[in-house]
């Protein structure tokens, strides 16, 4: 696949931690394509370098070496403050522990990355409101994260992960916290919602409940990709007349 | 981001109220003390203040402050008369005198002699009796907060005698005086009077009180005065510096108050700082989050000095009014001096602005290192 035709292309990208005889390599020579539209689910046992991958994909974190382009963007080459606003623009993220700011409401955590985009509160919250009321949050608008709860709390995580509109989403166990009829409801959000043709999802998943929802699973061990799996393929070949692909399970 | 800033620190209640008290404490000590110690430098020319119309204020070159006092010659007062610029000077005598009272027992009274014809220096305000009542044979006036320490809680009686000097002196009215340094009862009487109430001395003259003719500037008279007479003179406003500077050079006032100021404003820092840094802590995932949705360490910084700003204005705002609160609620209690110029607020407001300053330096660095990608981890 060419640079153009993926949203995210990651070549030879090692990570070490630490320094001398103390380094620990989390990376080693990892290369993985995603292309638009596509799901790409990273599982693997913990301290496999899952988080690490997709931190750097998601330019939170630099590799020790390697090349990684996203959306067409050089993140390696690109200066710390030219990432911070490429994240700004680009990047959606759903957290694990959600992340929630305790102290704001629904309707305005799900606003914060258009406020930090520049958007004035006025025209922020609005939005906000509308992604949440996609989400099922209608009513829930004014509510503290504290008084919500959990599934509710990752769904304002989805909409202020989708608000701006980001080319790029990422998803760190969106599910883990979640008791099952959550967390299947979390991912077909993800999956109806997150999923568009010109936007790439990378989730980072323990959970195999949520294996089905994904494009292909690219299974991580030792710091490096063992496998790759097309469920896209297996899914056509199960189902081709399923409006949605067949994502859900 | 502001807005997300300022909720963000009202959102921890305990922690905002935290810092809030921290700084509110530190300064309701800043001011309080500072205030107090104003209200004593206050006390220490509380006597030049209340001595009205005089412009120039002539003494023995010796006097180091107002209640130094070192005294002349009568003829100086002539001298002083002499020098061109002078619209008029009268004499002045100031001493410490000892009060017999009906009972037998003793009390140390400021005594002030004003002079015979105009009572310069007299109080302005009176508050039984009039000022001309000097003019009757041993008359003098006490001010009203002396009176009611030599005779508490009793009514004023005009006529009541005291013995000074084993002199009979007849109060014949109450005056309203500044409260002096040392605390003792003031009585006014005139001049030829109150040479006779003091122990005799050879000389007796304390002050001349003189005032230019129109257009002529009283520094620039009082430099004249001591150039022709060889004695001391200052304007009104150079004999206050000059009496205050004494104190703040001579006395361990400054020094005391200084201490208790600067514990204020290293508690204020500790309690500020320390409960700061724990609301950033705590707040680290949070700020770590906005970091990885493309927040920048320009705008961290932003969001953080103006949550230390906000707690600094309110701290500020309710340490001030704790100390103007102890000042109104105090301001009858006659041993209590309490001043609070601008200045005081002023100084308060640049203490609390390093106050925050610092405590929000101390977090900003955990802020400013923290990895976005800390949100990834559990």
């Amino acid at each position: 696949m060419t640079i153009d035709s993926c949203a995210v292309q990651v070549r030879g990208v090692t990570r070490d931690f630490g320094s001398g005889d103390a380094v620990a390599r989390a990376l080693r020579g990892v290369d993985l394509d995603i292309p638009h539209g596509e799901l790409l689910m990273l599982v693997g046992p913990s301290g496999c370098g899952k988080t690490t991958l997709v931190s750097i994909i998601a330019g939170t974190l630099q590799p020790t070496a390697g090349e990684v382009h996203v959306l067409g963007h050089d993140l390696v080459a690109m200066p710390p403050a030219a990432r911070v606003r490429f994240r700004r623009g680009n990047v959606g993220f759903i957290f694990q522990s959600y992340n929630l700011l305790p102290a704001l409401t629904a309707v305005e955590n799900a606003a914060v990355p258009l406020i930090i985009a520049g958007w004035s509160r006025r025209r922020a919250l609005p939005a906000a409101a509308l992604m949440l009321d996609r989400l099922g949050l209608g009513d829930r608008l004014t509510n503290l994260p504290s008084e919500l709860s959990g599934g509710q709390q990752q769904r304002v995580a989805i909409a202020r992960a989708l608000v701006h509109e980001p080319r790029l989403l990422v998803c760190d166990e969106p599910t883990s916290a979640l008791d099952a009829e959550n967390g299947r409801v979390t991912m077909d959000l993800i999956a109806e919602i997150a999923v568009q043709p010109d936007r790439a999802v990378i989730v980072v998943t323990h959970d195999t409940r949520v294996y089905p929802y994904a494009d292909r699973i690219a299974t991580m061990e030792d710091g490096q990709i063992v496998s790759v799996e097309d469920r896209h393929r297996q899914r056509e070949a199960r189902a081709p007349s399923d409006p949605d692909g067949g994502r859900h399970p | 981001m502001l807005w997300i800033a300022w909720k963000m620190l009202i959102g921890n209640r305990a922690k905002y109220l935290g810092i809030v008290f921290g700084v509110a404490f530190a300064a309701l000590l800043i001011a309080q003390q500072s205030s107090i110690f104003c209200g004593l430098m206050a006390l220490t020319v509380s006597q030049i203040l209340d001595v009205e119309g005089a412009g120039v204020w002539v003494m023995d070159p010796k006097v180091r402050y107002v209640d130094d006092v070192k005294p002349m010659a009568d003829t100086h007062l002539y001298r002083v008369r002499g020098v061109a610029g002078v619209d008029w000077a009268v004499r002045l005598y100031k001493g410490i005198a000892r009060a017999r009272l009906e009972g037998g027992a003793y009390e140390q009274v400021i005594l002030l002699g004003l002079d015979d014809a105009t009572f310069v220096g007299a109080p302005l305000t009176m508050i039984h009796g009039h000022i001309d009542d000097l003019r009757a044979p041993d008359a003098v006036i006490m001010d009203v907060v002396g009176y009611g320490k030599l005779w508490p809680g009793e009514p004023f009686e005009p006529g009541r005698i005291i013995e000074m000097n084993d002199r009979r002196a007849v109060i014949v009215g109450l005056a309203k005086a500044r409260k002096t340094f040392q605390s003792f009862p003031v009585v006014y009487t005139r001049y030829s009077q109150a040479i006779r109430f003091a122990p005799p001395e050879r000389k007796v003259l304390s002050f001349v009180l003189a005032d230019p003719v129109p257009g002529v500037d009283p520094e620039a008279l009082a430099e004249r005065i001591s150039a022709q007479t060889g004695l001391q003179a200052f304007s009104r406003d150079g004999f206050l510096r000059k009496t205050v500077r004494y104190y703040l050079l001579n006395t361990g006032i400054p020094l005391n108050f200084g201490i208790t100021v600067g514990l204020g404003f290293l508690v204020g820092t500790a309690i500020a700082g320390q409960t700061f840094y724990l609301f950033i802590v705590e707040n680290i995932r949070q700020f770590g989050a906005l970091k990885a949705m493309g927040t920048g360490n320009g705008t961290i910084l932003l969001m953080v000095l103006a949550q230390a700003l906000h707690v600094g204005v309110v701290g500020l705002g309710v340490g001030v009014g704790l100390a103007a609160l102890f000042g109104w609620s105090t301001r009858s209690v006659s041993k209590l001096s309490f001043f609070m110029p601008w200045q005081v607020l002023v100084m308060t407001g640049v203490a609390v602005f390093l106050i925050v300053l610092l405590a929000s330096l101390l977090s900003i660095r955990r802020v400013f290192v923290v990895d976005p990608a800390i949100v990834f981890r559990s």
